[in-house]
């Protein structure tokens, strides 16, 4: 693998960049790995990286349905932030944004980690005593955090229009370590350096089927044939159920539809992320100068990419009163995933009923910011068989035991 | 936008006026059941790419609960019944028998 660097880029113009290779091969599917990861998107990309990193596995497939990072990785709005309420979620989250802080250096691919810091704007009085009490559990668990007034707010965003009336700004949670990459360079980089280890990406590859012996599966079924395999992960996402049923078990998960929408490039009026939970408001500048905003989810099952078109109107309407000038802009691009829920709106990072399965799903409509994080806590379960630190509380039997990670009551919103 | 006959009010509603409420159809369980009964009836769900049988609750309109057939990868409507009843009525199973001629749901 050639080094990216400024001397390489140099070297190329000169050779008017005819010589660069491609990021990551595309091999053939071999008989059989230690390994198959299903889903080549963020996570499971993350996985197959931290598997050979941290464990040495590197006798490992990801294969992918579609292409890869075609699938949430490519649709969300790209914010990274650690400001949960709960410990367990504190600890997976900060770790991943932890990890983006170096990441373009590790891998050698500049993921475009911007740290520019995330604001959530707190709008009723509930959401106000509910952020302090955030900021608070933030300041235990020692994730980097403060609460900011209205005042030192419109100072430092002077463009959000603080009065309401409907839904007034009474504070805000400021993380300045958040912020947003390049979703796509996530992917990519952790693809190049996998496939630099030799791990193969299957692209076009879905799963048809598995072949179990009792309890435990020796091969699986794929549109490009047969593979034998010692263990397997599935990471993928809004198809998790289907894949479960495969594998002959049901997940605690509902796919629904997330949407996002940018606007026409503007000149720079916004430096930082603004999340506005109540009205269901995600707003950021890319480089690009366009404002990506994201809404709130569909309330009901849908497997299209599509979401509903009164969804996207209530998110811009309830944002124009906070940020008045979005109202003149006209929308470029506007896209759905599908995202997989869970009751308690965590994830799910967990053995299955069948031995030799394990399972990564469940991140909802936050996956995004959790990459690294959730790749390495994967990786973890499965070379060990057990979960280490980071994942054990995300397992699925914690739905019966009942020890929620209560992240949506926490919010009150998914996230 | 989704349009479903409210069977109740027997007009055309769409989904502005309308709140989702999930897999239709559950058995389920309380006190005196098994700890993985009770479970798979607050968590467990099937979530099919495919026919999936759902209640929505007509909020903006009459209120009350029914029951909606759909596709959810091609969204298509197969129709609505009333949330007293504990099957779907025949014509919508005929509808869907045609629809799907193998039994197999939609993937």
């Amino acid at each position: 693998m050639k080094k990216y660097s400024a001397f390489s880029l140099i070297k190329e113009s000169f050779n008017n960049h005819f010589g660069w290779e491609k990021a990551w091969k595309k091999n053939n599917l071999k008989k059989s790995y230690k390994v198959i990861i299903v889903g080549a998107g963020g996570h499971g990309l993350a996985t197959a990286y931290y598997l050979g990193k941290n464990f040495g596995i590197r006798d490992v497939a990801v294969i992918e349905k579609g292409w890869l990072g075609g699938g949430n990785t490519g649709r969300n709005t790209t914010i990274i932030r650690s400001n949960y309420l709960q410990e367990e979620s504190a600890a997976i989250y900060e770790k991943s944004r932890s990890l983006y802080e170096k990441l373009s250096q590790e891998l050698n691919y500049n993921v475009m980690f911007s740290p520019r810091g995330v604001m959530m704007l707190c709008q009723t009085e509930h959401e106000l005593r509910a952020m302090r009490r955030t900021y608070y559990a933030n300041r235990i668990f020692g994730v980097d955090t403060e609460m900011v007034s209205p005042a030192r707010m419109k100072e430092m965003i002077p463009i959000i229009n603080i009065n309401g009336p409907r839904f007034p700004i009474l504070g805000g949670l400021w993380q300045p370590r958040g912020g947003t990459a390049r979703h796509d360079a996530v992917a990519w980089g952790y693809a190049r350096a996998i496939s630099n280890w030799g791990v193969d990406i299957i692209e076009n590859c879905e799963v048809i089927g598995v072949n179990k012996n009792k309890n435990k599966i020796n091969s699986v079924e794929t549109t490009k044939g047969t593979i034998n395999c010692e263990k397997m992960c599935f990471i993928v996402a809004g198809s998790s159920s289907i894949l479960a049923e495969l594998c002959g078990f049901r997940l605690p998960v509902e796919s629904v539809a997330l949407q996002a929408l940018v606007s026409e490039p503007i000149k720079p009026v916004m430096h930082c992320v603004v999340m506005a939970n109540t009205v269901h408001g995600y707003m950021s500048q890319s480089d690009k100068g366009e404002m990506v905003i994201g809404g709130g989810a569909d309330g009901y099952n849908n497997y299209t990419q599509r979401g509903s078109f009164q969804h996207i109107e209530e998110t811009v309407r309830a944002l124009i009163e906070t940020f008045p000038f979005i109202s003149r802009l006209r929308q470029l691009r506007q896209w759905g995933g599908i995202v997989d829920m869970t009751g308690d709106r965590s994830p799910i990072i967990s053995k299955t009923p069948i031995e030799n399965i394990y399972v990564n799903c469940g991140w909802g409509t936050g996956g995004f910011k959790a990459i690294p994080g959730s790749g390495w806590a994967t990786a973890e379960l499965i070379a060990n068989g057990e979960p280490g630190e980071l994942a054990a509380p995300f397992s699925l039997a914690r739905f019966k035991e009942g020890r929620m990670i209560d992240e949506s009551v926490a919010a009150a919103v998914a996230h | 936008m989704l349009k479903f006959i409210c069977p109740i009010c027997e007009i055309e509603t769409d989904e502005t006026e309308l709140t989702p409420g999930g897999e239709a159809h559950l058995k389920r369980m309380g006190p005196g059941s098994s700890d993985q009964n009770f479970y798979t009836y607050l968590f467990e769900r099937k979530n099919p790419r495919g026919i999936h049988f759902e209640r929505w609750l007509h909020s903006y309109g009459c209120g009350k609960w029914f029951h909606v057939v759909r596709c959810t990868k091609t969204m298509e409507v197969f129709g609505t019944y009333s949330a007293q009843d504990t099957k779907p009525p025949k014509k919508i199973l005929d509808a869907i028998k045609k629809k799907l001629p193998n039994g197999k749901n939609v993937k």
